[in-house]
């Protein structure tokens, strides 16, 4: 497989390996325009900042060059609009999500499941609140922080069943050395 | 493409992401010095989406509904029966109405009455939940022609369900009653008490600043006020419940959660009375 990524890759290898690196961006996109359509699923409202924060968490991980700051940024800018919150909330929460994940980045890769799921615990919560706090003054009023709470339960519940699938795609879909 | 030598393009990745949160953090200044701005953007985003969304949510709409159709035939029966005797039950409530309806328009048409006008109005689907964590609101597609309907008040079958903030050319944006920002003067019962209507971010907005003395009867019917001037009076919106603080909450008639199409009125401007403009004295009128 290093070999193939050595000799000079044809049009149609250099385009998958691109639909590669795009994956988990691609997919984040895709995840925060789905869960916008009415109804399909119950707290919505809840479940698309949940989405994007596991998704992050796991790409910045164990993926990190596939999430270049600017895409980050757009992303975030993106679920602020969609998710009606003040514009620039989610794209700094998002950046300093991932230099704090490529930062422990050495500490992190190596452990097992659930030590990364503790330590996205942590992280989450400390995301939830940082938006709680965020947008509290930018509104220049007390947000309740019971839904705060239930953002931060619905983001580490999602955690083991989405990363059940990023595992896959990780090793799949998204895997640029298998082009 | 440039060639640049290794350390160099290392120390470019490196500076992106604190460039990129300077741009972030710069937004969040823009964002909050031009209140706008955010909402323009969302209109110009959403009228670009709103098309797709409608095409992805018809069908899932309809599937949901055939999905109900094949539950409903095992249920045929006992919705028969049940269905009968709502039906006995509303056929009375029908001719209480029609009475009703008779003796007011004998008593409007004895007070010399000036109907007010019947607004415009048009039907509008949901397309997308643009619900956050501390925000509900929904996307409407708005029908072609129909303009610039900001203001305008939605209603679902049952009752109010918010009104419309943000309006583009193809989409509109409806706030709704249960937002944090959602602020609705209501009168209460037959004795038209007036009070507050504040969202509270879940199911049942809190009810506030009603006259001291006389706390908001449990189960009384909940109407829009004029007071303000935003709200035509009398829509229906909800009744009085006691939360488990024994706070006064409002139920809300519209089904919230499960919004599918939208009435949207536009009471335009004339409907609106200017809140700058004195109320005129009637002379001779002593107070």
């Amino acid at each position: 497989m290093a070999l193939n990524l050595r000799r000079n890759p044809g049009f149609w290898q250099r385009l998958d390996i691109a639909s590669r690196m795009t994956f988990p961006a691609a997919s984040i996109l895709f995840g925060i325009l789905v869960l916008g359509l009415p109804t399909i699923l119950p707290m919505q409202g809840a479940l698309r900042p949940a989405f994007v924060l596991v998704s992050v968490f796991f790409w910045s991980l164990y993926r990190p060059s596939s999430l270049p700051a600017p895409v980050l940024a757009l992303l975030g800018l993106c679920l602020d609009l969609v998710g009606v919150s003040p514009l620039g909330v989610w794209p700094v929460i998002l950046l300093l999500l991932h230099a704090l994940v490529v930062q422990s980045r050495r500490l992190l890769v190596s452990q097992g499941f659930f030590m990364v799921w503790l330590a996205f615990i942590v992280i989450a919560a400390a995301a939830c609140w940082a938006d709680w706090a965020v947008q509290s003054l930018l509104m220049l009023r007390l947000l309740p922080i019971d839904a705060s709470l239930f953002q931060w339960a619905v983001t580490i519940g999602l955690y083991p069943i989405l990363a059940a699938g990023l595992i896959r795609a990780h090793r799949g879909a998204a895997a640029p050395e298998l082009a | 493409m440039l060639r640049l030598s290794i350390p160099v393009r290392q120390a470019l990745s490196r500076l992106t992401l604190p460039v990129m949160l300077l741009v972030s953090l710069g937004l969040v200044l823009i964002g909050r010095a031009d209140q706008g701005l955010a909402g323009r953007l969302r209109i110009s985003i959403n009228d670009w989406l709103a098309p797709a969304y409608q095409a992805v949510s018809a069908p899932l709409s309809a599937l949901a509904r055939s999905g109900g159709t094949l539950g409903d035939l095992f249920r045929l029966e006992a919705d028969n029966a049940r269905l009968r005797v709502e039906n006995d039950e509303l056929r009375r409530w029908q001719s209480v109405a029609l009475g009703l309806e008779a003796q007011n328009e004998a008593l409007k048409s004895q007070l010399h009455y000036v109907p007010t006008p019947t607004p415009n109005f048009f039907t509008a689907r949901v397309v997308a939940d643009l619900d956050g964590v501390y925000a509900r609101s929904v996307l409407v597609a708005t029908p072609d022609g129909a303009g610039n309907v900001t203001g305008a008040i939605a209603m679902d079958g049952r009752g109010l369900v918010g009104r419309v903030v943000e309006s583009g050319d193809r989409s509109a944006r409806v706030l709704l009653i249960t937002d944090l920002n959602s602020r609705i003067p209501v009168s209460i019962g037959t004795g038209n008490e007036r009070a507050l209507m504040i969202g509270n971010n879940d199911g049942t907005p809190a009810l506030k600043y009603w006259s001291p003395g006389q706390p908001p009867a449990d189960g009384a019917m909940v109407l829009t006020s004029a007071v303000g001037g935003i709200f035509p009076p009398g829509l229906p919106v909800g009744f009085v419940h006691y939360d488990s603080d024994n706070q006064p909450v409002v139920v809300p008639l519209a089904q919230l959660d499960q919004l599918v199409v939208l009435r949207l009125f536009d009471y335009g401007p004339a409907a609106q009375p200017s809140l700058s403009k004195p109320v005129p004295r009637v002379p001779g009128q002593h107070r």
